[in-house]
């Protein structure tokens, strides 16, 4: 298990990147308009399936929504 | 008539910027931003949910109007860069609308670091339009780091109050390098027609097309609105009398 904060919160993961992470909650990798941060850094679509994460790491899975 | 807006060499067809938030439904939404002719609309980036991804109101939005993806609520220049860039990766756009606010109360833009942020975006190759104060300076500021547009506020977000200071925004407006849209303040189709006489190449509007009791027929009248003042702009207004000046021929009156 990994420990990650994810959008905020804590949470213990059985993951090894992006791409595994988003399935597991949930989230169609290939879903259109996503983007991932990993600590303060854009990680590119292209890299999700490869990009390793690490305990202590803190992700920001994001989209677009209604604004002003 | 060619009187085509361009910002960062892109011809935009419509001069009403709209946003997208607070609508009482979808369809309201999708029927007024149609109403409004905007062909630029903005959307916000937040974290996803949790639970699962649900499809969201962009993926109706994308293939028909320019996105314009937001920082809004951001406090530091570090998360507003954050989010402009995860805005990039998610949208395909390098285009961001810039806000750095520094009073949560007021939603003022925190100056020092939005002219920061403008400064690292632009490096970072973003075509940034940033709301701003209207305050000459700061836009003048934003301008010299490579801001594609300035995006002064009329007054408070949400407030409908107008254009607070219409000779701040006529300032600048006449000294501006780069296309102004003011934002923010818009209360009714006055308040946009009259930012267009005032000199403004665009008015970029939310609340006072989605708090209205009829949005659809208010963005229809924001659209002729911002057509109207635009017109009557490059027109040019008569000056101001302080006396009557009788508009009729004064030879020839009956009884004389």
């Amino acid at each position: 298990m990994t420990r990650l904060r994810i959008n905020g919160v804590e949470a213990e993961v059985a993951v090894a990147t992006i791409a595994e992470l988003l399935a597991e909650r949930g989230i169609d990798p290939k879903a259109r308009f996503l983007a991932v941060a990993v600590n303060g850094a854009v990680v590119r679509r292209a890299e999700w399936a490869v990009a390793a994460l690490s305990p202590g790491d803190d992700v920001e899975i994001v989209r677009p929504l209604q604004g002003g | 008539m060619t009187d085509q807006l361009i910002i960062a060499g892109t011809r935009l067809k419509s001069r009403l910027f709209a946003g997208t938030a607070g609508y009482p439904n979808q369809q309201v939404l999708l029927d007024s931003l149609e109403a409004s002719g905007a062909e630029l609309v903005t959307v916000s980036i937040r974290r996803v949910s949790l639970e699962g991804y649900a499809e969201s109101l962009v993926d109706l939005l994308g293939g028909k109007y320019r996105l314009l993806p937001n920082t809004s609520g951001c406090v530091t220049a570090r998360d507003a860069i954050l989010t402009a860039e995860l805005a990039r990766e998610a949208l395909e756009t390098d285009w961001v609308k810039l806000e750095l606010i520094g009073d949560r109360e007021t939603l003022y833009p925190d100056v020092e670091q939005l002219v920061r942020a403008a400064d690292e975006l632009v490096r970072k190759g973003f075509i940034v339009l940033p709301y701003c104060n209207e305050d000459p300076v700061a836009c003048q500021k934003l301008a010299d780091v490579g801001c594609a547009a300035v995006m002064p506020l009329g007054s408070l977000i949400g407030s409908g109050r107008g254009i607070a200071n219409p000779a701040a925004i006529e300032l600048i407006c006449a000294r501006s390098p780069v296309p102004v849209v003011l934002d923010a303040g818009i209360g009714s189709a006055s308040d946009a027609a009259y930012a267009m006489e005032l000199g403004c190449d665009a008015v970029l509007l939310n609340t006072a097309i989605a708090k209205s009791h009829d949005p659809r027929r208010m963005a229809a009248a924001m659209r002729l609105a911002v057509e109207g003042g635009r017109l009557a702009r490059l027109a040019g207004r008569i000056p101001e009398r302080d006396f009557a000046e009788p508009s009729s021929p004064q030879l020839g009156l009956v009884g004389s």
